[in-house]
């Protein structure tokens, strides 16, 4: 993007030694269709790409696995532990991802309770440093509690995944004060994962200084994911070059933008 | 399903949670060969070992009681 008279206008954005160039990470579950799905990530511009693990459906396996419809060879495939319920779980469903033979990244989720599938923050600190003593590359998928961050770092993420809000529930980013916390607090890259709604959510995610957004059904259960797609895209990319940009200061007063001299007698 | 008359030259296992009787000498590859599965895009747990080597497939002889599962990646987020 860069040119002689664009100075570059972000920093490499880099997780575990590994440098991507989109701040978006999309999920590929919940599309209308496959066709639409592959459509929407591609406009997207997203690198990093997220997949579940699960039982091949032996009666229909013609056209379930996701590796059908998009290329492992042009997205990178971040294997989740969606799903899992116990440190014990989640370990079994990594190793089972890694043996599939990409990579050795797991996007780790333990979750504590099904109404809310907010996470078990215990469960979540084990299977870190159990994954991450094995070499897996673990981003770990979190509540915004900063103290949670800061274990996880120390047990070896290699990023933390606060969430905005609920799995899946577009409530948008419901703590800014907690997501920038972590952020000022962390070294590793702070990735905010889950409940971001719509384009407006996720910029203003980005404007609170954090690496990058991971989504899923925000785009996926948009009236037209495409469309969606592409909003998110600018919007991660308008909400990052704010924050790089610096806001103005807030004023309770109006302050005219136009001279004051110079005005008619 | 399983096949209801059980011959002696079958093994059961169980894959994915139903039972199957398979003949016996059957290999992973065999296995996954009668499932249409491309050895590739999967990946297969025995009794709770993941099997990683892909190119011992053949050689792995499936027994009686084997537990066996079939996972590959699905949409998710």
């Amino acid at each position: 993007m860069a040119t002689a008279t664009q100075p570059t206008l972000d920093t490499p954005f880099v997780v575990g030694e590994r440098e991507f160039q989109s701040r978006l990470m999309v999920g590929t579950g919940k599309y209308p269709s496959n066709a639409m799905m592959v459509q929407a990530i591609e406009a997207s511009g997203a690198e990093v790409v997220t997949v579940a693990v699960r039982r091949v459906d032996l009666d229909r396996t013609k056209d379930a696995g996701v590796l059908h419809h998009l290329d492992p060879a042009r997205y990178f495939l971040l294997a989740n532990t969606a799903g899992c319920y116990s440190a014990d779980d989640a370990v079994r469903y990594a190793r089972l991802a890694r043996a599939a033979g990409f990579n050795e990244w797991v996007k780790l989720e333990v979750i504590g309770d099904q109404e809310s599938l907010l996470p078990d923050t215990a469960g979540l600190l084990d299977a870190t440093r159990v994954l991450a003593a094995e070499g897996f590359k673990v981003m770990a998928y979190t509540n915004d509690d900063l103290i949670t961050a800061l274990r996880l770092e120390d047990a070896g993420a290699v990023a933390v995944m606060p969430l905005a809000s609920p799995i899946g529930s577009g409530l948008g980013l419901l703590n800014p004060f907690a997501i920038r916390t972590i952020k000022h607090r962390l070294s590793v890259p702070v990735i905010v994962d889950a409940g971001v709604g719509t384009a407006s959510d996720a910029c203003i995610t980005m404007e609170q200084g954090v690496d990058g957004i991971l989504m899923n059904t925000g785009i996926a259960a948009a009236g037209d994911p495409v469309r969606m797609a592409i909003a998110m895209r600018f919007a991660v990319e308008a909400g990052r070059l704010a924050h790089l940009a610096g806001r103005m200061p807030r004023r309770e007063i109006a302050v005219p933008s136009s001279p004051i001299a110079g005005m008619l007698g | 399903m399983a096949h209801l008359g059980v011959r002696s030259d079958a093994v059961a296992i169980t894959v994915n949670g139903d039972s199957r009787d398979i003949p016996a000498g059957s290999t992973i590859t065999s296995l996954l060969t009668s499932l249409e599965l491309d050895p590739r895009l999967v990946v297969v747990e025995r009794n709770r070992e993941i099997l990683r080597d892909r190119d011992s497939y053949g050689h792995i002889e499936l027994t009686d009681g084997d537990t066996i599962e079939i996972v590959h990646f699905v949409g998710g987020g």
